[in-house]
C-alpha cells in the first residue's frame, strides 16, 4: 500500500469528510423536518378528521331492546309473559369459515336442519357486522358447554333474550295471538330503527293489533369495542321505553270453560258484556299451543297443524263466516215490528212449506208437518220457517238489508284484535256488483231464515244480540280494558266506543222480541227449553240451525244419513239476564246439528259461570226475575 | 455547527474519566438509555400492559448493552483486519440461507444453528460499511472509477443475496450502509444524482422482479383505501392512530386504537403510532430530538475519527441508523411503502436491535480508542 501517498492527502480528507458531514447532518434534518411535516399535517391539521375515524372505530352504537308489555286477564291472570333464554349468536364478519363453524358447533350444541336453514336464510340477508341467531333456547348444559369452548369459537356468543312465553298455553290463542320472529314483509312496514335488538313482533291477534303499544321503546347504548367487536364499557346511554302491560276483558275463567264446553267440535263461542261492549270469552276451537311459534315452528308440526281437518289455526271466532239461519229471525221480527208490517197477535197458516205466485219451487219448513196457525210469537218460540218467508217477502230485501246493516252484520266490529272478516247481508245493490245479477224473489225468503247469502262471524252475531239486548246501544266490542305502565303502575282506561246507534221506534217492539226470546228457552214448546227448564236466572235466546248441504226438492234431511261434515251449524245467541243484561253470547258448532240440543247448552254454561260463579247475577237489578 | 467544533484537547489525557477508563461514550450512552426508557413506556402500553413481554424487551436491552459495552473495549484497528473475513463469511452465511435457510414468515432468512436461529443478513448490516470502508480507506479519497465500481459490486452482492430472500427492508438497510461509505469518502455528487436518476428510471425494472407481495405493498402505499380490511387496514389504522393523537396525545395507556387493537403490529413495526397516539405530537418532537441528538453525536464521533477507516464506518453506521428511523416513521405515517423495519430501539424485538447496539459500540470503540496527542 503507498502509505506516502495516503499522507499526503491526509487533510484534505478530513475535510472532504467534514463537508460530507455537515451534508449528512443537513439531510438529516431537512428529512426529519419532513417526518415533521407530515406529522403536523396528520396531527394537527386533520386532527379532527382522524379524532372521527378514531372513535367510529371504537364506539358502536347498540340497541337496548325493551321488554314487551305484559297481557293480564280481566281478572290479573297472566296471559303473556316474557322469560329469560339463552340464544347462539354468530358475526359473520367475525367468522371466517361459517360452514367449518356450524360443523363444530354441532359437535356441542343441537343444532336442528331447520335451525341452519333460517340462518342461512337470514346470513344472506343481514348486515356482516350484525348478530345473527342460530339456536335459541339453549338448555343450561348446552351454555355450560359452549362456554368452557368458547376460546375455539371466535365470532359465536351466546346472547341472553327474554322470549315470549303464554302460560296458559292454548288458552285464548285466537284472541291473544302470537308473536313470532320479524320477518321481511313486516320489516318494511316498521320502523327498523326502534326494532334494533327486538327479535320478536306480534303476528296474530292482540299481540299484532296492540304492537306499538306492547313493544315499547328502543333503547340507546354507546359502547366502546374492540377491534374484535367485543364490548367493553358504557359510555353513555338511553334507556328503553317498556311497552304497556295490557289488561283485557277476557275472563280466563270463563275462556277456559267455553273452550272446555267445545273440546270435542269445531266450533266458536263469543261472549260480551252488553253495557260497554267487554268481550269476555272469545273462543274458537279446536286451538294450537301459540308457544309453538315463539321460537320459529318446525317445519313438521306447522304442516301438521295446517293440513289438519280441523283447521286449528283458523280463528273461527273472528274470520269464520256462517250463515245465521234462525238466529237472525228476532231481527227479522223486530224488522216487521220497527216497519209496521206485522200485527203481533196476526196469524198466518204454516202447512209446512211456503210457494212464491208463478214458481213451483216449494220452500220448506223444518218441520214437514208445519206449525199450523202461527202468530209472531209463536212463530220465534217454534222457529217457523214459513212466517219469517211470508215476513221477509212483505218487507222487501231493500227494507231487510238496511234493517240489518245498523246491527254490524254487513260490516266489522271494530274489535281490538287483528284479523276479523265482516259479515254480509246481501242487497239488490251487493247482488249486482259481486255476482252481476238481478235479485230474485226467491233469495229474499232465504234471507228471510238467515240462509241463503247472509254470512256472519260469531263475534259479530255476539255483538248483535248484545245490541238487540240493550235496545239498540250498539257498542264496539273490546278486548282490552286498560293500559299498565310496568314501571309507574299508571293505569289508562280506555274508553267505550259506541258503533252507530240505532234508532229504536218503539221499545215496546223490543221488548216483544225479547219476550218470544226468553219464551224460546222458558216456555215448555221453546227450541231452547232445554237449558231454560231448571235457569235460576231469565234468559232470551234463539236457535239456529244453519244449512252447509242443500238438500234436493224431494229429498228429506235425515241427520244421521249425512256425513258429519255435511251435517248442519248448531246456532244458538243468548243474553241474560233478559231484562237487565250482563252477558250476551253468540255460539256455533260447526256441524253440530241441532241449535237447541248443542249450541244452547254450551251458552248456558258461559252463562251460569259468569251470573253464578262470578257473582254477576246479584248486581242485576231484575235478579229476582224469573220466568 | 458547534458539536463539530468541539475543541479536542477536551478529552486530554489528564483529564480522562470513569467513562473512558470503560471506553464509554457518556452523550451517546444517555441517548441510548433514553430510548430503551421510552421504549420500555411505550410497550408496557401497547402490549396491553403485559409486564412479562416488558421484562422480555429489559432482558434485550440488556443483550444489547453488553454486546455494546464489549465491542466498546475492542480497539477499532483489528476490525479493519478482519473486515474482509467477516464479510466474506457474511456473503457464505446468505447463500447458505438461501440454500438450507428456515422459513418462516413467508420468507427465507433463518439459519438454524441447533443453539440459536439467526439471521446472516443481521451480520452483513455490519460487515458491508465495514468491508467498503476496509476496501476505500489505505487508498486516496475520493475513489478512482476503478474503485468505485468494485465497491459497487461489493454492495450489489448481499443486497441481491438479501432481496432474494425476499426481506426488502434490510436489503435497503445494507445497500444504504454501503452507498452512505461511498457518500463519505467523497463520491462526486454529479455521480450521486446520476444513480440517483438511473434508480429512478430503474424502477419499473425493479417492479418487474418484485413479488407479488411486495407489489402489493407498493399499490396499498399508493392508495391504501382501494382495500381497507385488507392489506391497506395497517396504513389506514396507524394514520388514524397518530392522526387522533393529535397535538398533547391521548395519554400514557388511554390509546384507543392500541389499547382496543385496532392498530396491528402495535408492539413492532407501528410502535411508533402507538406512541403518536398516547404522546402527540410533542412526545413525538421529544423523540425525534433524542434521535437527532443521537445522529449529531455520531457524526462527531466520525469526523472526530483518526483513520479514513474508522471515519466512514462511524459515519455509515450513523447515517444507516438514520434510514432506520426515517423509513420506519416514514411507513407508518404513509410516507412510504410498508417495509417490515422496526423502529430502532424502541420496537420489541430482539435481533436487529443487538446489532444497532453492536454499532454504537463500534462508535464508542472509534471514539475511546483515538491515540490523543497532548498539545
Amino acid at each position: 500500500m503507498a502509505r506516502p501517498t495516503t499522507l499526503k492527502d491526509h487533510f484534505r480528507e478530513t475535510r472532504l469528510f467534514s463537508s460530507r458531514a455537515m451534508v449528512a447532518l443537513v439531510f438529516t434534518i431537512a428529512l426529519m423536518l419532513v417526518l415533521v411535516a407530515r406529522l403536523v399535517d396528520l396531527q394537527v391539521i386533520k386532527h379532527a378528521t382522524y379524532t372521527v375515524l378514531s372513535d367510529q372505530n371504537r364506539v358502536h352504537i347498540a340497541a337496548l331492546p325493551p321488554t314487551r308489555g305484559l297481557i293480564f286477564d280481566r281478572n290479573g291472570v297472566l296471559l303473556a309473559q316474557n322469560l329469560p333464554s339463552y340464544s347462539l349468536q354468530i358475526v359473520p364478519e367475525q367468522v371466517d369459515d361459517v360452514d367449518a363453524t356450524i360443523a363444530r358447533l354441532r359437535q356441542l350444541i343441537a343444532i336442528t336442519d331447520d335451525d341452519e336453514r333460517r340462518f342461512r336464510k337470514r346470513y344472506k340477508s343481514s348486515r356482516r357486522f350484525k348478530p345473527i341467531t342460530l339456536r335459541t333456547r339453549l338448555s343450561d348444559q348446552e351454555v355450560a358447554r359452549f362456554a368452557v369452548n368458547r376460546h375455539r369459537f371466535p365470532g359465536v356468543d351466546i346472547a341472553a333474550r327474554l322470549y315470549r312465553h303464554y302460560p296458559q298455553g292454548r288458552l285464548a290463542v285466537h284472541a291473544l295471538g302470537y308473536v313470532g320472529r320479524i320477518n321481511e314483509r313486516e320489516l318494511q312496514n316498521i320502523d327498523t330503527s326502534n326494532y334494533e335488538g327486538t327479535d320478536f313482533i306480534g303476528k296474530t291477534g292482540i299481540e299484532k293489533f296492540y304492537e306499538d303499544i306492547l313493544h315499547g321503546e328502543v333503547g340507546v347504548q354507546q359502547v366502546e369495542t374492540n377491534a374484535q367487536g367485543r364490548t367493553l364499557r358504557v359510555l353513555e346511554q338511553t334507556p328503553p321505553v317498556p311497552g304497556l302491560n295490557l289488561h283485557l276483558t277476557l275472563d280466563a275463567d270463563l275462556q277456559r270453560i267455553a273452550e272446555q264446553a267445545l273440546v270435542e267440535e269445531r266450533g266458536a263461542v263469543v261472549a260480551i258484556d252488553p253495557r260497554d261492549g267487554s268481550v269476555l270469552v272469545l273462543a274458537s276451537m279446536p286451538g294450537f299451543d301459540p308457544n309453538l311459534f315463539v321460537g320459529g315452528i318446525d317445519g313438521k308440526t306447522y304442516r301438521a297443524l295446517r293440513d289438519s281437518p280441523d283447521q286449528p289455526l283458523f280463528n273461527r271466532a273472528l274470520r269464520g263466516r256462517y250463515p245465521p239461519g234462525s238466529t237472525l229471525k228476532p231481527f227479522i221480527g223486530l224488522a216487521g215490528l220497527e216497519y209496521g208490517v206485522v200485527e203481533p197477535d196476526a196469524s198466518i197458516y204454516c202447512p209446512g212449506w211456503y210457494m212464491l205466485d208463478g214458481d213451483d219451487h216449494k220452500y220448506r219448513d223444518w218441520k214437514k208437518s208445519g206449525h199450523g196457525p202461527v202468530d209472531l210469537n209463536r212463530s220465534m218460540v217454534e222457529s217457523c220457517d214459513v212466517y219469517y218467508y211470508d215476513l221477509a217477502l212483505t218487507l222487501g230485501i231493500d227494507r231487510l238489508s238496511s234493517f240489518l246493516e245498523p246491527f254490524g252484520f254487513n260490516d266489522l266490529t271494530g274489535i281490538d284484535t287483528s284479523g276479523e272478516l265482516a259479515g254480509l247481508v246481501p242487497s239488490r245493490e251487493w247482488k249486482r256488483r259481486a255476482k252481476r245479477e238481478p235479485w230474485y224473489p226467491g233469495e229474499t225468503l232465504i234471507t228471510g231464515i238467515g240462509q241463503g247469502f247472509n254470512l256472519v262471524t260469531p263475534l259479530a252475531l255476539a255483538s248483535a244480540t248484545a245490541t238487540l239486548s240493550t235496545y239498540g246501544q250498539h257498542l264496539r266490542p273490546r278486548l282490552v280494558a286498560a293500559t299498565e305502565d310496568p314501571y309507574s303502575g299508571e293505569v289508562v282506561d280506555f274508553p267505550v266506543v259506541s258503533n252507530i246507534a240505532i234508532a229504536a221506534e218503539d221499545h215496546a217492539n223490543w221488548q216483544y222480541i225479547i219476550k218470544t226470546m226468553i219464551e224460546s228457552v222458558h216456555s215448555p214448546r221453546g227450541t231452547a227449553r232445554r237449558i231454560g227448564k231448571d235457569a235460576p236466572y231469565t234468559i232470551a235466546g234463539k236457535t239456529g240451525t244453519a244449512q252447509v248441504f242443500g238438500i234436493k226438492q224431494d229429498e228429506e234431511y235425515v241427520e244421521e244419513d249425512i256425513e258429519k261434515r255435511l251435517r248442519d251449524h248448531a246456532l244458538f245467541i243468548a243474553f241474560a239476564p233478559a231484562h237487565d243484561p250482563r252477558i250476551a253470547v253468540a255460539v256455533i258448532v260447526e256441524n253440530g246439528g241441532s241449535g237447541g240440543a248443542v249450541a244452547a247448552p254450551i251458552a248456558r254454561k258461559v252463562m251460569d259461570a259468569w251470573l253464578l260463579d262470578k257473582g254477576h247475577l246479584a248486581d242485576a237489578a231484575t235478579a229476582g226475575d224469573t220466568p | 455547527m458547534s458539536l463539530l467544533d468541539t475543541p479536542v484537547h477536551d478529552l486530554g489525557q489528564r483529564r480522562r474519566s470513569l467513562a473512558q477508563h470503560l471506553h464509554l461514550d457518556p452523550p451517546l450512552l444517555l441517548g441510548l438509555l433514553l430510548l430503551s426508557g421510552i421504549s420500555l413506556f411505550v410497550l408496557y402500553s401497547a402490549s396491553g400492559q403485559n409486564i412479562d413481554l416488558v421484562w422480555r424487551q429489559v432482558v434485550r436491552l440488556g443483550v444489547g448493552f453488553t454486546v455494546m459495552f464489549a465491542l466498546a473495549q475492542l480497539n477499532p484497528a483489528p476490525l479493519k483486519r478482519w473486515a474482509p473475513w467477516i464479510f466474506a463469511i457474511g456473503v457464505g452465511l446468505l447463500v447458505a440461507v438461501l440454500v438450507a435457510g428456515e422459513i418462516g414468515k413467508g420468507a427465507q432468512r433463518w439459519l438454524d444453528l441447533g443453539v440459536f436461529r439467526f439471521q446472516p443478513s443481521e451480520v452483513m448490516k455490519l460487515a458491508m460499511p465495514m468491508m467498503v470502508a476496509w476496501y476505500l480507506s489505505d487508498h486516496p479519497l475520493p475513489p478512482s472509477a476503478k474503485r468505485l465500481a468494485v465497491a459497487g459490486l461489493i454492495i450489489l452482492v448481499p443486497t441481491l443475496l438479501i432481496a432474494k430472500q425476499p426481506d426488502l427492508g434490510t436489503a435497503l438497510l445494507v445497500a444504504s450502509a454501503g452507498l452512505f461509505v461511498l457518500l463519505f469518502a467523497g463520491i462526486p455528487w454529479r455521480l450521486v444524482t446520476g444513480f440517483a436518476a438511473l434508480a429512478a428510471a430503474g424502477a419499473p425494472v425493479l417492479w418487474y422482479f418484485m413479488h407479488d407481495y411486495q407489489r402489493q405493498r407498493v399499490l396499498t402505499f399508493l392508495n391504501p383505501e382501494q382495500d381497507p380490511l385488507g392489506a391497506g387496514y395497517h396504513i389506514i389504522q396507524s394514520k388514524i392512530a397518530i392522526g387522533s393523537g393529535g397535538l398533547y396525545g391521548k395519554g400514557w395507556l388511554n390509546g384507543t386504537q392500541s389499547q382496543l387493537n385496532f392498530l396491528p403490529e402495535r408492539s413492532t413495526d407501528f410502535i411508533f403510532a402507538a406512541y403518536a397516539e398516547e404522546f402527540g405530537l410533542l412526545g413525538i418532537l421529544v423523540l425525534l430530538a433524542i434521535y437527532l441528538f443521537i445522529i449529531m453525536r455520531g457524526l462527531l464521533i466520525a469526523v472526530q475519527a483518526q483513520d479514513t477507516f474508522t471515519r466512514l464506518l462511524a459515519g455509515s453506521l450513523v447515517m444507516t441508523f438514520f434510514i432506520y428511523i426515517f423509513v420506519n416513521i416514514g411507513m407508518v405515517t404513509g410516507l412510504l411503502p410498508v417495509v417490515g423495519l422496526p423502529l430502532p430501539l424502541v420496537s420489541y424485538g430482539g435481533t436487529s436491535m443487538v446489532t444497532l447496539m453492536a454499532a454504537f459500540g463500534i462508535l464508542m470503540s472509534i471514539h475511546t480508542h483515538r491515540k490523543l496527542l497532548p498539545r
